[in-house]
């Protein structure tokens, strides 16, 4: 697999209060990455600046570089092409109040699409790419308010899909939904990593340990540990990893 | 539907399980038929067999601990990787008594047991269909079918009395005949044992659809 993206001495500033230090990793194309670690560790933190969303916070200040196919993202790449480019799902599921149809098609209309045949093409392939379609498609006019929850986020991974990204960033996707929507989107992933580089925050390590490729555990703005998941949950070689995943921390 | 690619690893995980439930069943049958005159090449190849049930006692083994790792299984599935777990020791022993077998037809004269003890083909079919239906009894969740097998068991046990009966019989008319004897003698433990694998891995069968083990509740 190809590094899509790489993390180099990535040093992270609020201020004066440094949330990252030294970070270097690299996340390949086309696998699922888990960043996992206690409250305060990074991890949110690492994935905004990927797509730059820590922009908008005041007093951000970010060192190193954070390469995406080889461009450097704070200088190389326009914020626009790269948020098209890297994607995002938040924790709360967050569909704009506006029709389901509307919501899917509101980034492909952004980048310039009008053509109602291209438009209701692009709807439907997200939703089908999303798993959600089955489930919508005699409803797409309604307001995407009255899905449920598990609903309103793949609707949401619909939307991010709309705009063709090449990343997704999934911030505690499922951590505000039942048992039964988590699973579907967790099967969702599996399936979106056939076309897609999937970075997700979980503070589920069971989640990480079902879903993920490669799994990094950060502590105090430090990465501690990266490996293979299957590596890191049998056999982690630092004794902080061990003492966190077992649940012996602190 | 969720958690299809666990599904999809059980699926595999039982494609594996048959898959060694059929060599060791092949290993018996191989290495019986080489007590027969001309079917000593049979041994070579019973013994090669358990070679490959080795490895895929291994290469299941890891496939468990990787889905306990990853999938964390509840309930059911839980019962269905630990049965798993428990199968393939029976089966890998199985796979040791058919080789066992296999390297005395290598020391024997051909024909010689098989004059000796005529229960013994007998024996060794049992097995085969014990072995093959208890795998099948966990893949097809069948705990009618696995009790049945249970059954069975009294069949081979039978047959092996007759066989000791008889192998005494000739002990004492015949003292000279003292090692054919006693490696004909071992033979027929080698297949009573193998029925004894079987009805435990029935017996797997029944905690993974009941949580009950020899009428013990163990989850």
């Amino acid at each position: 697999m190809n590094t899509k993206i790489d993390v180099k001495n990535v040093d992270l500033f609020y201020g004066d209060f440094k949330a990252l230090k030294n970070i270097n990793m690299s996340f390949k194309e086309k696998e699922i990455t888990a960043l996992i670690g206690p409250s305060g560790c990074g991890k949110s933190t690492l994935l905004k600046s990927i797509n730059r969303m820590n922009d908008l916070v005041e007093g951000c200040r970010v060192t190193g570089s954070i390469t995406l196919d080889g461009k450097d993202v704070y200088k190389d790449v326009d914020v626009t092409e790269l948020r098209k480019r890297v994607g995002m799902v938040f924790q709360k599921p967050n569909p704009f109040p506006m029709s389901i149809y509307d919501n899917v098609a509101y980034g492909p209309r952004t980048h310039g699409i009008r053509k109602k045949s291209a438009l209701d093409e692009l709807v439907e392939q997200s939703l089908k790419g999303a798993a959600i379609w089955d489930e919508c498609k005699d409803r797409l006019k309604k307001s995407a308010l009255g899905l449920s929850g598990g609903q309103q986020q793949r609707l949401c991974i619909a939307r991010a899909l709309a705009v063709h990204p090449e990343v997704i960033l999934m911030d505690e996707p499922t951590s505000a939904l039942d048992p039964i929507s988590t699973l579907k989107i967790e099967d969702l992933m599996s399936e979106l990593k056939e076309q897609y580089t999937v970075i997700i925050v979980t503070h589920n390590m069971q989640q990480a340990a079902r879903i993920s490729d490669k799994t990094a555990f950060f502590l105090l703005g430090e990465l501690i540990e990266m490996g293979d998941t299957e590596e890191i949950f049998s056999n982690p070689k630092e004794q902080k990893t061990e003492e966190y995943i077992t649940g012996r921390f602190g | 539907m969720t958690r299809t690619s666990f599904d999809k690893e059980l699926n595999a995980l039982h494609g594996e399980l048959v898959k060694m439930g059929a060599l060791v069943e092949d290993a018996i049958a191989k290495s019986v038929k080489a007590l027969e005159p001309g079917g000593r090449y049979l041994a070579e190849e019973a013994i090669a067999a358990d070679r490959q049930v080795d490895d895929l006692e291994r290469s299941i083994e890891a496939r468990c601990l990787r889905l306990l790792l990853r999938q964390q299984p509840v309930a059911k599935d839980l019962r269905a990787i630990s049965t798993a777990i428990k199968m393939i020791t029976d089966m890998e022993r199985i796979g040791d008594q058919a080789a066992d077998i296999a390297d005395l037809a290598l020391r024997e004269e051909s024909g010689s047991i098989s004059e000796l003890a005529h229960h013994i083909p007998e024996m060794a079919r049992i097995a085969v269909v014990m072995v093959s239906e208890a795998v099948g009894s966990f893949v097809s969740v069948d705990l009618e079918n696995a009790r049945r097998i249970i059954a069975m068991d009294d069949k081979i046990d039978h047959l092996f009395e007759v066989v000791k009966t008889e192998l005494i019989g000739i002990l004492k008319e015949q003292s000279a005949r003292a090692d054919e004897v006693i490696n004909a003698m071992m033979i027929a433990k080698y297949l009573e044992r193998i029925g004894d694998h079987a009805v435990n891995i029935c017996e797997w069968v029944e905690f993974y659809e009941t949580g009950i083990h020899k009428q013990t509740r163990i989850l």
